[in-house]
């Protein structure tokens, strides 16, 4: 059977404001099981956006090639589902509506929509809130009527970016116990990005570590738990514990040089 | 020589381009208090006016052959309310004027809106209207109005048309300007969930555009009545441009400024209108934003 996701030695290059070029990625390869759950950690400005934009079809690699289920991607892949880093949820429309927009955008009858938006809303705990507008949320609510519209149509790839960054602690590992339970209902193959590594192994059946910029694979590592986990409980053991120092080690030189070389330029510009 | 002021005031009118983000109105504690003072400093400052204005003529500081004295534009409003104008009822030459500006307002925004996200959508067609479309822009509006007055006759047509003209392409710029500026991550985020193009134009790209083109929707409406009455003073049968012109001809200041007066009348109405419609269709947006887009 095909692979949910693979990307084949993508690069990546932007065009910069002074006419020259800017790689974002380099010669990127990664394979995504379907029903896998993968996380991606690195550096900040590695390029981990811009990957998760190349399997939604947003951009195009601008060599090698991403495919999905075996096809190459070519335009906006609607097989899957993106939650953004930045604030995505439609402000001219009410909690109720933003959550019914994706069945209602793929042909689905009114009621019918709106039926199912009301049961999304109900799981991520968004209950009673139906007639808001966003901006009368709080930015985790926000997050998650995003997470919410996205997962209603319940994708076959689900991008998420950073979703729980908005959350705090206690939010933030009460939604990851909740995101686990969903995904264990339909089993969509999961790039989930994110900068807290042990949020990255609590979730993951695969951890990513990309190089600083322009990013490529460093290293990849299986994370064994047992499943069903609880997020709060797992990092106490002594597996997650090990697990963490490996890739921490692997990541840690990442960040660093990222930040040696922000640093300097700041040292260069001043 | 009216019809240089006239040409002048469009002009002037034209080239300033409507505001997109006006400056936030003063907030205080005490909001309800603060409006009733003011209401009333307002009220003040337009007694302290007309007063000034009648004592300056009985004290014959201001000649009332050119400026009129408020006694008498009241009286000649009087007359024109209970007795009728020269040209037949007051309300059929209000009527006459407000079915002009509504229709060239109404016509003219409809065109603009579509035209403006059409060509912010469509990045071949804009290539290809943009010239077009400035060199029109440049055209003196009033040239045209002279224009459309012999082409169309004196009758509602020509006024009509002018007062689309000289709508259209504020509202069109802003259409055109607030569709470029849509959020990538919105419409990024409309099409992975599914929308087709003509839905992500009606469910994103409109609502969100519909914030610029609400800001320019106050100036033309003052644009469509513009357009109504100097094309009835460049020729025709009924309407206020037409009271005003006559009374002009008869050297009668006093119907010149009841004119102005029953105009800006009807602006107002309208602008609380406009007011009232950008209320409902911003509702989604926090309370100071559309607060601070009201000027
Ligand atoms: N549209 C664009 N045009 C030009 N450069 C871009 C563009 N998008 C991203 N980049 C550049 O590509 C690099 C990678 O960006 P990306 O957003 O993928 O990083 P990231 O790993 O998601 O960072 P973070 O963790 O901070 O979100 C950055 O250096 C960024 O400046
Ligand atoms: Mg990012």
């Amino acid at each position: 059977m095909a692979k949910a996701i693979e990307l084949v030695n993508v690069t990546k290059e932007f065009a910069t404001p002074d006419g020259g070029t800017h790689t974002a990625i380099r010669d990127l390869s990664l394979t995504v099981e379907s029903g896998e759950f993968c996380a991606v950690v690195g550096p900040t400005g590695c390029g981990k956006s811009t990957t998760l934009t190349l399997v939604s079809g947003l951009e195009r690699p601008t060599t090698g090639e991403a495919r999905t289920f075996g096809e190459p991607v070519r335009g906006i892949n609607t097989s899957t589902g993106f939650v953004f880093q930045q604030d995505a949820v439609f402000p001219w429309k009410t909690v109720l509506d933003n959550v019914a927009a994706g069945p209602l955008f793929r042909g689905a009858g009114r009621a019918d929509a709106t039926g199912q938006a009301r049961d999304w809303l109900r799981r991520v705990g968004l209950a009673g809130f139906e007639n808001r507008y966003p901006h009368q949320l709080s930015g985790g609510m926000r997050k998650r009527v995003a997470l919410a519209q996205t997962l209603i149509n319940e994708p076959k790839i689900l991008l998420m970016d950073e979703p729980f960054s908005a959350l705090d602690v206690q939010t933030r590992a009460i939604m990851s116990t909740e995101l686990l339970t969903l995904w264990d209902q339909t089993k969509p193959a999961v790039v989930f990005v994110t900068h807290d590594l042990e949020e990255a192994i609590a979730l993951a059946d695969k951890v990513v570590v990309i190089t600083a910029g322009p990013g490529t694979v460093k290293a990849e590592f299986r994370v064994d738990l047992p499943r069903p986990r609880v997020v709060q409980e797992i990092r106490f053991d002594p597996a997650f514990v090990s697990l963490y120092e490996q890739i921490w080690e692997a990541l840690r030189a990442e960040v660093a040089e990222a930040y040696a070389r922000t640093t300097s330029l700041a040292g260069v510009s001043a | 020589m009216n019809e240089h002021t006239g040409t002048d005031v469009i002009a002037a009118a034209a080239e300033v381009p409507p505001s997109r983000f006006p400056a936030g109105s003063p907030r205080t504690r005490s909001r309800s208090r603060y409006r009733l003072v003011m209401a009333l400093a307002r009220i003040g400052l337009v007694v302290v006016f007309v007063v000034g204005w009648q004592v300056g003529v009985n004290t014959k500081v201001i000649d009332k052959f050119f400026w009129g004295s408020p006694s008498e534009v009241w009286q000649t409003l009087h007359d024109w309310i209970f007795v009728g104008t020269s040209q037949g009822s007051l309300g059929r030459q209000i009527l006459v004027t407000m079915e002009e500006a509504v229709l060239g307002f109404v016509i003219g925004v409809t065109l603009g809106v579509v035209l403006g996200i059409a060509l912010g959508r469509i990045r071949v067609l804009a290539d290809l209207l943009s010239p077009f479309i400035k060199v029109a822009n440049s055209i003196p509006r009033i040239v045209l109005g002279a224009l459309f007055t012999v082409a169309f006759g004196f009758g509602m047509q020509s006024k009509v048309i002018l007062a689309v003209v000289l709508v259209f392409f504020g509202v069109f710029f802003n259409a055109f300007q607030g569709t470029r500026e849509v959020d990538r991550n919105l419409l990024s985020n409309a099409q992975l969930l599914g929308a087709s193009p003509w839905r992500v134009t009606r469910e994103v790209v409109l609502p969100s555009a519909f914030t610029w083109i609400l800001a320019s929707l106050h100036v033309s409406f003052g644009f469509a009545l513009i357009g109504a009455i100097v094309g009835e003073l460049l020729g025709a049968n009924e309407g206020l441009g037409l009271l005003i012109r006559s009374s002009q001809n008869n050297f009668d200041m006093n119907g010149v400024i009841a004119g102005m007066v029953l105009i800006a009348l009807i602006a107002l109405v309208a602008e609380w209108l406009i007011t009232l419609l950008e209320r409902r269709l911003l509702r989604w947006r926090p309370p100071s934003a559309v607060d601070a887009a009201r000027l």
